[in-house]
């Protein structure tokens, strides 16, 4: 008898979910350990493994863990990684279908793919087109994050309004902060804006606004976000991530980065502005991989629909959400509106302020002050002002 | 299958397969690149080469795309030129661009695509930063300047994917990547082996040869192409040479043996041929013995009239001739003919004695010619090697590149036979550690079990052999348990690689001196010919019994006749049709007895029967066994001539020394370890009064009264095809464009790749029956250690060369004595110690190099260094065949000083 054996490797890679500098987290150590439960439950009900259920058909999985790459996104250099070599893409082809893992074919599938599988065998291919876009067809795990009151993991039907999911599912921005973009894909996917809320969520539009499905992730960003900021940000993550091998995403995603610290300082110049555009079409264009492919996304469409945020770092040197620090000359208090509450005293952690008698009204000392902003934002009568 | 497809509007038709780069060169459409490199595997990595093949999402590189039918392709489109110039403008933005000092200039691809481009460097947007990275100047071969890589990765594809080295790969990731030796130390710390695939293949500035830092740049260099002076491996160089010095070297990139790899003998060991010791004038001894200065006429009469004297007064056989395996064809068949037409005698040898005469004994015996049967191209489709007693990474890099290529990318198997932990041993399937002098019982074990598993085959057997009886019955005895005993190979492993070995489809025997310097080195290598015949495995492409010739020339050497028993071609001295061929040809009576060996020729000058010696380009006082008894016969001599570069340990006896020219100062040809006949070309003028070899020895004949002239090398090299059917067909003017691998008996005759396909040259391949004897001297109580010996990388035979190259000598300045760590141990022994070893025969000193290549109980010590000779210790009793000595085993005693 010819026993057949297919094998499954299950890949834990990372991926950022949050736009916060200190939520970038690997979560490789807890999937991990229950994809690894999972298998061995199945294996023990004799559902794995040789045979399986007295049939001929035998089927194992293994789980291979990874080393938290990013580019280990992209397949080629996933394998490489399985394979015991340096994460880095190869060009295709040959195809990971003709000539994959070990010279072997190989396909290649994500969790949430497989995920659907199941249900598609129970209920058959009609029941899960039921729902979806006329081209994109069933149901997206969305991650929802950032500046929103309701985050979390979300299964919706493809093709679902970016609007239901941000304000009807997320339940909008925080009290008294208002809605001003979303970043879907993970960090290389485009910023969109208020206009595109009644977009539906499916691959082909999301393409045609400059942004992706990628992960899945769903970042929203509110009034205290600066755009200019973010795409700086997500653009030195990929530009860490890069795996050096080609020449412009390995180079020129770092001078795109150069260029967008230079702007949130305030040493942006107009032309700044085409340099970025004519850099991003030549690393979409030429880059060997997705990864660089993608990368320059948050930076082109934040220039596209965030443009004016852009010129006030150039021209004004001002950051309108007031997040660029090196741009904040300092803050001085409005003694009109200052309560003598000493809040603000107490968040400085330089010891810049203090309460001058007789009214105990606050006053910042700007030789002290390092610009933190945390009495600005812990002042419950607003009366700190930045100054520009 | 033919697909049709449209560049930049011109509709043009290539290969399935074929990728838009490749057919865009072969339609003379220029597509600029710069990591792409035709020698290795394409990774894409620079994006220079992209091209817009209509889609709106991205550009493709044209080096790595296939083509598509009806593909529509535009190389120039604003798009395509834009993203091009964005990333030379990236890569640029992060390069130091010293064109003013580069020694790059001239041959750089990043300069000459920013020219391409039109690239302003003052205009574009970015200026170069992080270009500080320190240099990494710690080889004394190899300089590398992080600051002006570009990150193609050729380097490291070159150093892992062709040469398998493994040394080079990237740190860090991103911006911060960077090319590293080893784990990030200096290339000296790393395990570099010095060959410079990766300076070869680097298209900028940042891999270049350290010693040829300022000594000129491309444009003012000539290049001349000519073959590698050191091993038999016969790489084609392209020697670079400014004002008659030889500045650089490359390996020529579409020549078929080596594809511009070379060792790092072949890369950086030139530096001889300019050196200020080079001999220039003759000498003579004066009054008090002492050399002084000769003009030609005075040296040549003198010469010419002691050997007139000798040849009168002892007759011509008291005179012998050493012919030189570095010199090339055309002098060696004129040293032969000097010596049997105008001596009278057939008293000429070379070094090959002391290497592969039992080859030529053995492979004639069994086969009938006495070369190595198959191609070095060929071994990229072997399914199994058996090296046996060949240290190949060290003794022929380039060949080692080809076995580790089919070992490691195409999976065939490598069976190792060596008493050394030699570096193929890291590759091998298996690895079978003989006992020193045990090739004969284990190459039996081996056929044992082949027959006994039925695994050898009958009929090649039944057509194509004769005797095979004899040996059946001879091995039969030889079961796996005994061949334990003797050899120390566990019985499985030792049925493991006879399995292995017998299975293949194509399996190749490969060997050196390890199987030949023994006192049964002829029955050695009758054991190789009968495994390969017992399996069919002789006459078949990827196939044969392959013996690697040490020197560059030795092949060609014993071809064209610088052995006592054969004219050139290996014609019998003592076949009376031969006879009177030649002596028609060459106008002179012959003698018709065989003359004397090199070693025999030393026994009779203490006997007194030997007066005289004419000895070119071959240094006996370091390379031959029991170099006290070899000082004694020099002495004794009545007459020396030294014809050389140097002032050997030889010279130094000499009462005439001549002074001859270099490889790289002649025209002529080498024949390499596969029957391969190259072009040797002149590229820069001999110093001072040197003269040819080839011209000094007609003008001795002429001055004896045989009158001797050609007006070039190509005039003599008609005369050998005329006489030398195996050469028939060669001639100078075909090399020029390719070399030509003997048997080519006729002018369009496109000469022989693999021996033997239909029929032995001996008509039927014969077996013989080989008992085991142990070595002549084994270790006993007073001599406790087997001392073994042979070659390093770095140095060359007896180090005249490569000890005067500056790369070579700093890499290994002093003779190593490999020593196993656990007889370290117990003998008080630390690495870099002084070390006194001691034979029945002399004492030398040198460095302790603790090592687990060497056994338990072994010592190994390279023969390159005069000042510890590792052959004042080795025992020079002879095959009885071939009358090799046995260099290979020995016994020792070791002594911490
Ligand atoms: S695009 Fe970036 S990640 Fe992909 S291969 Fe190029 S350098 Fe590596
Ligand atoms: S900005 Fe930070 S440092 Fe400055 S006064 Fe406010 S709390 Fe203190
Ligand atoms: S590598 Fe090329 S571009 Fe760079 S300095 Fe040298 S010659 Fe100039
Ligand atoms: S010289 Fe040879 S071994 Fe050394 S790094 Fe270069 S390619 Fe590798
Ligand atoms: S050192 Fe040379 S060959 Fe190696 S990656 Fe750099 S530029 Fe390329
Ligand atoms: S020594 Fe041998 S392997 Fe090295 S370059 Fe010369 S011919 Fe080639
Ligand atoms: S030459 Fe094609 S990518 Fe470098």
């Amino acid at each position: 008898m010819n026993i057949l054996r297919y094998r499954y490797v299950l890949q834990q890679e990372t991926l950022p979910t949050s736009p916060s500098r200190d939520s970038v987290r690997t979560a490789v150590g807890e999937t991990h350990s229950s994809s690894q439960i999972a298998v061995e439950q199945a294996r023990e009900l004799g559902l794995l493994g040789d045979n399986i259920l007295g049939s001929s058909f035998s089927f194992d999985v293994d789980i291979a863990r990874g080393g938290g790459a990013f580019v280990c996104g992209e397949e080629t250099a996933l394998m490489a990684a399985i394979e015991g070599k340096r994460a880095m893409p190869t060009t295709r082809p040959p195809f990971p279908s003709t000539k994959g893992l070990w010279g072997k074919p190989t396909a290649i599938n994500n969790v949430e793919t497989l995920a659907h599988v199941p249900k598609i065998i129970r209920d058959g291919p009609d029941k899960f087109a039921e729902v979806g876009s006329e081209k994109s067809k069933g149901t997206k795990v969305f991650c929802l994050t950032g500046a929103i009151q309701n985050s979390g993991a979300v299964e919706v039907p493809l093709g679902t309004a970016l609007r239901t999911l941000v304000f009807d599912i997320g339940g909008g921005p925080y009290e008294g902060r208002s809605f001003k973009a979303v970043q879907t894909g993970g960090p290389s996917g485009g910023c969109l804006s208020e206009e595109h809320l009644d977009l539906a969520l499916d691959y082909e539009s999301l393409q045609a606004a400059g942004s992706i499905m990628g992960s899945g992730g769903v970042v929203v960003m509110d009034n205290t976000s600066c755009t200019v900021d973010v795409a700086k940000f997500f653009l030195g993550f990929t530009t860490a991530e890069s795996c050096g091998q080609c020449t412009p995403c390995r180079v020129g995603l770092k001078r795109m980065h150069e260029i967008l610290d230079r702007i949130t300082r305030g040493e942006g110049k107009l032309e700044d502005l085409e340099l970025l555009k004519y850099m991003s079409t030549g690393i979409i264009d030429s880059s060997l991989c997705a990864l660089g492919r993608s990368a320059p996304n948050p930076v082109l469409t934040t220039i596209k629909y965030f443009e004016d945020e852009y010129l006030a770092h150039i021209n004004e040197k001002r950051c309108p959400a007031g997040v660029c620090d090196a741009l904040i000359k300092g803050y001085h208090v409005d003694s009109e509106l200052c309560k003598s509450c000493g809040i603000c005293v107490k968040e400085c952690p330089v010891g810049a302020i203090t309460q001058i008698e007789p009214d105990k009204k606050a006053l910042i000392n700007s030789d002290t002050c390092i610009k933190c902003g945390q009495c600005y934002t812990a002042c419950p009568f607003n009366a700190i002002k930045e100054v520009w | 299958m033919s697909v049709e497809l449209t560049i930049d509007g011109t509709r043009v038709t290539g290969k399935k397969g074929q990728t838009i780069l490749e057919v865009a060169q072969e339609n003379r459409i220029h597509i600029p690149t710069l990591c792409h490199h035709s020698l290795l595997p394409t990774n894409g990595a620079c994006r220079i080469c992209v091209v817009d093949i209509g889609r709106k999402d991205r550009l493709e590189a044209a080096c790595t795309t296939p083509i598509t039918n009806d593909m529509k392709v535009e190389t120039k489109s604003k798009r395509v030129l834009d993203a091009r110039r964005l990333n030379l403008e990236l890569l640029l933005s992060n390069h130091r661009a010293d064109c003013v000092t580069c020694e790059q200039d001239g041959q750089c691809i990043l300069q000459d695509l920013a020219y391409e481009l039109e690239l302003d460097l003052h205009k574009t947007a970015f200026k170069p930063q992080d270009i500080d990275k320190p240099v990494d100047d710690s080889s004394p071969a190899i300089l590398y300047d992080p600051n002006m890589c570009v990150l193609c990765g050729r380097c490291i594809s070159a150093c892992n994917n062709i040469r398998h080295h493994n040394v080079l790969s990237y740190k860090n990731r991103g911006y911060d990547t960077l090319v590293i030796a080893g784990l990030g130390e200096l290339f000296t710390d790393s395990d570099c082996v010095n060959c410079g695939e990766c300076i070869q293949v680097c298209p900028t500035g940042a891999l270049t040869e350290k010693p040829s830092r300022f000594m000129g740049r491309w444009k003012e260099l000539e290049m001349t192409e000519t073959t590698c002076p050191y091993c038999g491996v016969g790489c084609t160089l392209e020697l670079y040479t400014k004002d008659n010095t030889i500045v650089k070297i490359k390996g020529k990139e579409d020549a078929l043996e080596n594809q511009g790899s070379l060792c790092v003998k072949g890369r950086f060991g030139y530096d001889w041929v300019n050196s200020p010791e080079r001999l220039t004038t003759p000498l003579v001894r004066d009054d008090f013995g002492e050399f002084r200065e000769a003009t030609w006429d005075e040296a040549l009469d003198l010469v010419a009239g002691k050997l007139a004297e000798v040849k009168d007064q002892y007759g011509a056989r008291s005179i012998m001739g050493l012919a030189s395996a570095k010199c090339t064809n055309e002098e060696n068949y004129v040293f032969q003919k000097f010596f049997r037409a105008c001596i009278g005698t057939n008293s000429v040898d070379h070094c090959a004695r002391l290497c592969h005469a039992p080859t030529v004994a053995g492979l004639v015996k069994a086969f009938g010619s006495g070369a190595m049967t198959n191609s070095i191209q060929e071994m990229l489709d072997t399914d199994c090697f058996l090296v046996i007693g060949s240290n190949t990474t060290e003794n022929h890099p380039v060949i080692a590149k080809y076995i580790r290529q089919a070992v490691l990318d195409r999976g065939a198997k490598l069976v190792v036979a060596d008493p050394r932990k030699i570096g193929l041993v890291r590759d091998s399937s298996i690895w079978l550690r003989q006992r020193g002098g045990t090739d004969v019982a284990l190459l039996n074990g081996l056929m044992n079990v082949i027959i006994e598993e039925n695994l050898h085959d009958e009929a090649f057997i039944i057509e194509r052999t004769e005797n095979y009886e004899e040996l059946k019955n001879t091995v039969e005895k030889y079961t796996p348990e005994r061949v334990e005993r003797i050899t120390g190979v566990p019985a499985d492993k030792l049925r493991e690689a006879a399995r292995m070995y017998a299975k293949a489809d194509r399996a190749s025997i490969i060997f050196s001196m390890g199987i030949t310097q023994h006192t049964t080195g002829t029955d050695n290598v009758l054991s190789t010919a009968n495994l390969a015949m017992l399996t069919g495995n002789v006459g078949k492409h990827g196939t044969g019994v392959n013996p690697l010739r040490g020197q560059n020339n030795v092949q060609g050497a014993c071809d064209l006749g610088a052995l006592p028993n054969v004219y050139s071609g290996y014609q019998s001295v003592e076949d009376p049709l031969i006879r009177r061929k030649f002596e028609e040809a060459w106008g002179a009576k012959l003698d018709e007895r065989n003359g004397l060996t090199m070693v025999e020729a030393f026994n009779a000058v203490s006997r007194g029967d030997v007066q005289a010696m004419y000895i070119m380009g071959e240094n006996p006082m370091v390379s031959e066994p029991d170099l006290t008894h070899v000082e004694e016969s020099l002495k004794k001599l009545g007459f020396l001539v030294v014809q050389d570069l140097f002032l050997t340990e030889t010279a130094q006896y000499a009462d005439v020394v001549l002074p001859s020219c270099s490889f790289a100062e002649k025209n002529g040809t080498f024949t390499n370890t596969a029957r391969r006949v190259q072009m040797v070309r002149k590229a820069v003028e001999p110093p001072g009064n040197s003269r040819l070899d080839w011209q000094i020895l007609c003008e001795v004949a002429t001055r004896m009264g045989y009158p001797l002239f050609y007006g070039s090398s190509a005039e003599i090299m008609k005369e050998i095809a005329s006489v030398t059917p195996i050469y028939g067909g060669i001639t100078h003017e075909r090399l020029q464009k390719t070399g030509l691998q003997w048997p080519c008996p006729v002018f369009d005759h496109p000469g022989t790749q693999f021996l033997h396909r239909h029929k032995f040259s001996r008509g039927l391949g014969r077996f013989h029956g080989v008992e085991y004897k142990p070595a002549e001297e084994l270790p006993d109580e007073d001599f406790p250690y087997m001392l073994t010996t042979g070659r390093l990388l770095q140095h060359f035979h007896t180090g005249t060369m490569t000890r005067r190259s500056k790369v070579l000598d700093t890499l290994v300045p002093e003779c190593p004595i490999e020593i196993n760590p656990a007889d370290a141990d117990s003998l008080g022994l630390a690495d870099g110690d002084l070390v006194e070893v001691s034979s029945r025969r002399g004492t030398i000193t040198g460095k302790t190099s603790v090592t687990d290549r060497s056994d338990l109980g072994t010592v190994f010590i390279p023969f390159h260094f005069a000042e510890a000779a590792a052959n004042v210790l080795t025992n020079p009793a002879l095959d009885p065949d071939s009358k090799i000595p046995e260099l290979k085993v020995c016994a020792v005693r070791l002594r911490k000083p």
